[in-house]
């Protein structure tokens, strides 16, 4: 497929790959913002391919991982009244809320859809007037525009049995979060390419600029990706902190403006607290006023949350980089894909999923690997 | 999740007022929501999430890029031998 296949091709990357190692002198600490791009990296090896002096550090950019746990409880108890429908994209169905998933609440009965497109949930609510249609309207930049887009077209459209739950995120707070962290030990971020593609990369440069942190535009085939870290290093070694663009192919620097513009009319920024690191103020997007009644928040004042998260999950720690999956105690063992306990192991872009999916069991004896897998 | 999907736009229409079209994704062609790209003319490559078009591929900046991939370290190699003919 073109644009894939000629992003994949092993000896550009062989190309990439030396390059790299010729680039490289000192030790340097890398983030990738994009839960994409962590899938992307350890499934094709690329962290053990690379120099053993760069260290890749995993992001947080994963927003099934980061939704909070308060909002996962919101939408088990909103999904299981008896007239709501409610849709989702189907990675949230497994994340554990307090006491159970959105999959449970479908056993007992939930009507609980998986969509494809947050428009699919609009024609569902066109198709059943008498039900009320929820949403759950998560994401990075990158899926804003859709969730935009529905809230949008239900008030064009007229349908008051539409709403949304919404629990946005937005890379840039999380960056200077991140830099801003006392235990802080990243030097260079690949910024996520499809975010960018989205709202451009305008936002970045004053964040160079305070922090003299380079920061490259970066995409998902493994040449992308190596091309990143390539710019990355090249930056660090001479000295260089600027914002560099890795994915011309598909970002530049205005990024998409009648998304932009779409987005300014349907949100407005708010503090946001992110699973397993608390709240970052100003990192999320909600309904603007204008758009109140689609609010499935107001609508459904669900109070008296109690959330309660595992004691043994170290997710937290896994999003700030501060450990790498393999070294909770948990992993592999009590907590896997088929029984999360926490939201990084759900998602295939979680750093925990993927340490588990690509068989990076550092701590693990062959036997446990074994029966786990099977 | 911010999986983003190249495909091509292979038809483009309105549905509800709303720029809509359907994209080829190598055989499988699925209904994407094009209202974000108003520019964007059937042939036209494109990522594609959640169904919606986000941006447009641009053919020259990926062949610009893939030059620059198969020039590196060309001065270290005796002139160019390694270069692959089939360049795309
Ligand atoms: S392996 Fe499981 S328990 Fe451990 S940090 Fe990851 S999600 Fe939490």
């Amino acid at each position: 497929m073109k644009y894939l296949d000629e992003f994949r091709d092993p000896d550009l990357a062989e190309k990439l790959l030396d390059d790299i190692h010729r680039l490289t002198k000192g030790h340097w600490a890398i983030m990738e913002v994009c839960g994409g791009q962590t899938h992307s990296i350890i499934r094709n090896g690329i962290d053990q391919l690379i120099p053993s002096n760069i260290e890749l550090i995993h992001g947080p950019g994963c927003p099934v991982c980061v939704t909070p746990l308060e909002m996962i409880d919101r939408a088990l108890a909103v999904a299981a009244r008896p007239n709501v429908i409610f849709c989702s994209f189907g990675d949230m169905l497994r994340v554990p809320g307090s006491e159970k998933d959105l999959f449970r609440i479908k056993s007992e009965g939930g009507d609980i859809r998986i969509v494809y497109s947050p428009l699919d949930a609009i024609k569902i609510a066109r198709e059943n007037p008498d039900r009320e249609v929820v949403f759950f309207g998560i994401g990075f930049e990158t899926t804003a525009p859709a969730n935009a887009m529905a809230v949008f077209q239900a008030k064009q459209q007229g349908l008051t049995n539409f709403s949304m739950l919404v629990s946005h995120v937005l890379v840039p707070p999380a960056i200077s979060a991140i830099l801003e962290s006392p235990v802080n030990r990243v030097q260079g971020f690949l910024a996520a390419g499809h975010v960018c593609s989205v709202m451009g990369f305008w936002q970045y440069g004053p964040l160079v600029e305070r922090y003299h942190v380079p920061i490259v535009i970066t995409g998902f085939e493994p040449l992308d990706v190596l091309e990143g870290i390539r710019m990355t290093i090249k930056q660090l070694e001479e000295g260089r902190a600027e914002v560099e663009n890795a994915y011309a192919r598909s970002v530049n620097y205005e990024g998409n403006t009648p998304a932009q513009k779409m987005l300014a009319d349907v949100f407005e920024v708010t503090d946001r607290s992110w699973r397993g690191i608390g709240e970052i103020p100003g990192s999320g997007w909600k309904l603007s006023a204008k758009y109140s009644d689609f609010d499935a928040e107001l609508k459904y004042a669900v109070t008296d949350i109690k959330t309660h998260e595992s004691p043994l999950c170290r997710s937290g720690e896994v999003l700030q980089g501060l450990i790498k999956p393999n070294q909770c105690e948990a992993f592999g063992k009590e907590c896997t894909p088929r029984k999360p306990l926490g939201a990084t192991m759900v998602s295939s872009e979680g750093a925990c999923a993927a340490y588990f999916q690509y068989g990076r069991f550092a701590e693990l004896t062959q036997d446990v690997i074994h029966l786990e897998q099977v | 999740m911010c999986l983003g999907v190249p495909g091509k736009v292979v038809d483009i229409y309105e549905q509800f007022g709303t720029r809509m079209g359907r994209v080829d994704f190598d055989g499988i062609v699925k209904e994407v929501c094009l209202a974000y790209l108003p520019e964007i003319e059937v042939g036209d490559y494109t990522i594609i999430h959640v169904g919606f078009a986000i941006s447009k591929l641009d053919e020259e900046e990926a062949h610009k890029t893939l030059a620059l991939f198969r020039e590196l370290g060309l001065l270290e190699e005796e002139l160019g031998v390694d270069e692959p003919e089939h360049a795309v």
